[in-house]
């Protein structure tokens, strides 16, 4: 099988937000891969050990993202992919999926997996503009995905709900939490992922012109949300204390 | 300029959902003097096309067929480009719910557009429509604009408020035939694991407890509370990889974000990816053993003890002045 992993370096989830001349600073900041995203990739190697063949991991960023492709390589992934848009001042979904069209037009696949968002814009457009884009169907927030033969059965999460839906190869599908446990890369695997190959490519070597990857949205300005001032610790005997909550629910914050 | 403005309304178990009408809400006003139409689809949709028009739209499209009876981005996919065709909005809205994420990138894909997903606010600018939305799960914000084109965005719920109901409101109902190929994807059943029936998502008030719930029959009277006030039962992540229960009850940087009127934190200590999901509720209530919980700085109001005793406690009360009132 032909699998292909779409994959985003992301903040850690623990990385507070700093806003300086109305840009998020990186500055100090620990990167992860994107935890959907890492769902993604042990999908994709699970599907590789059960039905042969090779995965592939593309991304796209600066030479950073170089770490985070090595450590896919180094859970089990076979090869990486950086599509390297380091002069490319601006760039959105609509972007990212030119790019990944492009870079996917010429090649050969049975399933591109990726995570359902990003913990960063948390849009989720990209894994369904490029399926639009590729002629393919997709399934989003899948929990479980089996393949038999060029039938993909999977279990997605509706908002709490469970749906089992059935589709063909190729297929595009995106993962949500509880699809399975990634596996820390193990020391062996971080040796071999040093030769595993790695493949930089810069953007403008795709085949895809200036204004077809031009940005359609545009961010007028970021903020941080007004910090909130420390609430109303309560005092005094316990059923006292919730007999005054309930009545601060009603009466004053008329919630309830 | 006035503006032509599609919203897709969305039905759940045959009931429009509030996020519908709040998109619609949304729809007035960048349509500025304009028209919003509502498209409905499903199998069987006759009887929702009145409180589309109660609550604001100018004009019903609904779309019936037999595969339309589950979502699936197929089939909705190609009814909904059909009715985009037809009516050449200047915006379309959709609500942030699993068929808005699921279908708007789509569509913005067909119609090479921009998207602004998950829309908490709308301001117009002169000619421009700027969107506001949460980045880094509600850590910081950003006002996004569409450069230039069709304008499309997903609004989520309980965000954005709908016009005043007004059942005087009437209007033409438009029925579009739709032409809808074999479809790729097959809903093969649909299991319904939620509990209460409301959705984590569009509740106006959740529960929600973290590791000091201790057990899956911790949260035992986490949901007795919540069934007593109409509420959501959501978890942290701790509860969640604890096994407590079900991944789908996340709230954090993983899991939902989410923004009801009213948010009872019981037991959860306040790590910063669980703050990230729900800091940005209208009110917050902190019941926790540690006085020194993070949780505390983001709540209104606290309660330092046992969420065991606690939440019983608070259960009772509610039920008391709830029937007396």
């Amino acid at each position: 099988m032909n699998i292909y992993v779409i994959m985003k370096r992301t903040f850690d989830t623990e990385e507070k937000i700093v806003i300086e001349n109305g840009k998020i600073s990186e500055e100090g900041v620990e990167f992860i891969i994107n935890p959907y995203d890492e769902y993604a990739i042990e999908e994709a190697i699970q599907l590789r050990d059960d039905h042969g063949g090779e995965v592939t991991v593309v991304s796209i960023g600066d030479e950073e993202v170089e770490k985070e492709l090595r450590t896919a390589l180094a859970m089990g992934a076979d090869k990486a992919v950086l599509i390297n848009n380091e002069d490319l001042d601006d760039s959105d979904q609509y972007t990212t999926t030119a790019l990944l069209a492009a870079y996917f037009e010429d090649k050969e696949f049975d399933i591109i997996l990726g995570g359902n968002v990003s913990n960063d814009n948390s849009t989720g457009q990209v894994g369904p503009r490029l399926a639009e884009k590729l002629g393919i169907a997709y399934v989003t927030t899948i929990t479980k995905l089996d393949i038999d033969g060029t039938t993909a059965t999977m279990e997605r999460d509706v908002e709490g709900d469970m749906e089992i839906v059935e589709a063909q190869l190729p297929l595009l599908v995106t993962a949500q939490q509880g699809l399975n446990e990634p596996r820390y890369p193990s020391l062996p695997g971080i040796m071999k992922a040093k030769k595993k190959p790695l493949e930089n490519i810069d953007y403008d070597e795709l085949d895809v012109e200036d204004d077809e990857i031009e940005a359609k949205t545009e961010t007028i300005e970021r903020y941080l949300p007004p910090k909130k001032e420390a609430g109303k610790v309560l005092e005094g005997e316990l059923g006292d204390q919730v007999e005054e909550l309930v009545k601060l629910l009603r009466q004053e914050a008329k919630v309830i | 300029m006035a503006k032509k403005v599609l919203v897709f309304a969305e039905a759940r178990d045959n009931e429009l959902r509030n996020v519908s009408f709040e998109a619609i809400g949304a729809g007035k006003e960048i349509a500025a003097g304009g028209e919003v139409i509502a498209v409905v689809v499903g199998e069987n949709v006759g009887s929702l096309t009145d409180p589309l028009f109660h609550y604001g739209a100018d004009r019903v499209i609904k779309v019936e067929d037999e595969k339309l009876k589950n979502y699936t981005s197929d089939g909705y996919g190609q009814a909904f480009i059909q009715i985009v065709d037809s009516v050449d909005p200047d915006a379309i809205l959709m609500p942030h719910t699993s068929i808005g994420k699921d279908l708007a990138p789509r569509l913005a894909s067909k119609l090479d557009a921009g998207l602004v997903s998950d829309a908490i606010g709308i301001e117009l600018e002169g000619e421009d429509v700027v969107f506001t939305r949460p980045i880094y799960s509600g850590k910081a914000f950003e006002k996004k604009k569409i450069k230039e084109g069709i304008i499309l965005a997903t609004i989520r719920p309980n965000n954005i408020a709908p016009l005043e109901l007004d059942e005087s409101r009437s209007g033409e109902v438009f029925e579009e035939s739709i032409k809808i190929k074999d479809l790729r994807t097959i809903v093969k059943e649909v299991v319904r694991k939620s509990t209460s029936g409301v959705d984590l998502s569009e509740a106006k008030v959740i529960v929600a407890g973290g590791r000091g719930v201790k057990s899956e029959e911790g949260f035992e009277p986490l949901q007795e509370l919540a069934d007593l006030l109409g509420a959501a039962v959501g978890a942290s992540r701790g509860a969640c990889d604890a096994d407590y229960c079900d991944y789908s009850l996340q709230i954090g940087q993983t899991g939902k974000v989410v923004t009801p009127d009213l948010y009872i934190a019981c037991g959860i200590s306040g790590a910063i990816q669980h703050l990230a999901g729900m800091s940005n509720s209208k009110v917050i209530v902190a019941i926790n053993k540690d006085p020194e919980a993070s949780i505390f700085s983001v709540a209104d109001y606290g309660i330092v003890g046992d969420l065991f005793e606690v939440v019983p406690l608070l259960t009772q009360e509610f039920k008391k002045v709830l029937q007396t009132s």
